[in-house]
């Protein structure tokens, strides 16, 4: 069982529960000499691929490390511009590594609540009465099943493609979130949900998974 | 199996076709609200699943499904965009899809000098053409069946 991120988003759209599973990892690393061949943009405080995908370095991967030393943003540690380094012919040779994107807390909240009215038109432009928003969404590299429940609250789950049975384990987190967040009376409503009871079961849930298979629980 | 309507755009978002077959629900805007609709949506969807993704993505955005359909989705290299409503057990709508761009899309319109390609179709040929070959799909069996 390959279950990458659950979510929990509330009933007005806003994230209250995120948690990573197993997000592999897309690094690489490579020895460059002047000039680049690869063509690198620096937009959005960050230096990113633009165009020439090679050696695994594919459009959108951002500089995470210039020689071993990390970058921040368009940063090196030192305190030197990454772009400066970059385009002085005289620091080559020099060995870039680049990872894909991870996504930040911000970021994830902002994707919670994109998909909140793409469920909502999906219902709409329905060619058939009485219709219900995204259930499954397919992309090339995963699955996004979506669980609304009668309260509006959506639980979201991001598993491998070819991976069936995800709608039992939707279930499931729902039963946990009844037990473990709603009845928690340190909990509001509406709120994200920091409730120790809960992340444990749940922990304790996607080990039981990966051992014996979702047909386990 | 069923289907119910296709979507084409070019990558300017212009609707180029519309055609409903077994459409039950309306809803309820003009035609070119609804493609404006429509294509917002696929525009944000795109970009939704690209970050959303675990690993990095080629093709994207394959199809999404609820309750009562499907919608498959298929954009070519030059941003056209194929949209297929479906019911949700219809198979091998993606190369359904495929096989429409390359027999009649490219046949009747790209070959078509009187076609302009970023304005929406007019030409009868497809019309009919794209009908029949919908028709006769496996795709295609109305639910009486």
């Amino acid at each position: 069982m390959v279950i990458y991120c659950i979510y929990i988003v509330s009933k007005s759209g806003g994230l209250i529960f995120n948690y990573d599973h197993n997000v592999p990892k897309v690094e690489n690393e490579r020895k460059f000499t002047y000039p680049l061949d690869i063509r690198l943009n620096y937009e959005n405080k960050k230096v990113s691929v633009h165009f020439g995908q090679r050696d695994g370095i594919n459009v959108g991967h951002v500089l995470t490390a210039v020689n071993g030393m990390p970058v921040t943003g368009r940063q090196l540690d030192d305190g030197r511009d990454a772009k400066d380094v970059l385009e002085s012919k005289e620091s080559y040779p020099l060995t870039l590594k680049f990872s894909r994107p991870k996504m930040t807390t911000n970021e994830k909240i902002f994707l919670a609540s994109m998909f909140y009215p793409l469920f909502a038109i999906a219902s709409q432009l329905s060619p058939e009465p009485k219709c219900s928003g995204i259930e499954v969404l397919k992309g090339d590299t995963f699955k996004l099943h979506c669980f609304q429940t009668l309260t509006g609250v959506k639980i979201m789950t991001v598993v491998d493609r070819n991976q069936i049975g995800a709608e039992v384990f939707l279930k499931r987190v729902y039963e946990l979130y009844a037990d473990y967040a709603l009845k928690n009376p340190f909990y509001s409503l509406e709120m994200p949900i920091r409730c120790e009871l809960f992340d444990t079961n749940l922990k304790a849930m996607l080990e039981q998974i990966d051992k014996s298979g979702i047909a386990s629980i | 199996m069923t289907v119910h309507n296709i979507y084409i755009f070019d990558r300017m978002g212009t609707l180029l076709y519309y055609q409903d077959w077994n459409r039950l629900k309306n809803s309820g805007m003009t035609k070119e609200e609804e493609a404006k609709l429509m294509y917002g949506m696929l525009f944000s969807l795109k970009s939704f699943v690209n970050k959303i993704s675990p690993t990095d993505p080629k093709e994207g955005f394959l199809y999404y499904k609820t309750s009562k359909y499907t919608l498959h989705f298929l954009e070519t290299p030059s941003g056209l965009k194929f949209v297929l409503n479906t019911d949700n057990h219809s198979q091998g709508v993606r190369d359904f899809l495929q096989q429409i761009y390359k027999e009649i899309f490219v046949e009747y319109v790209v070959k078509n000098p009187l076609c302009n390609l970023n304005e929406p179709i007019q030409s009868e040929l497809f019309k009919t053409k794209l009908d029949a070959y919908v028709k006769q799909s496996s795709v295609f069996l109305t639910k009486s069946m």
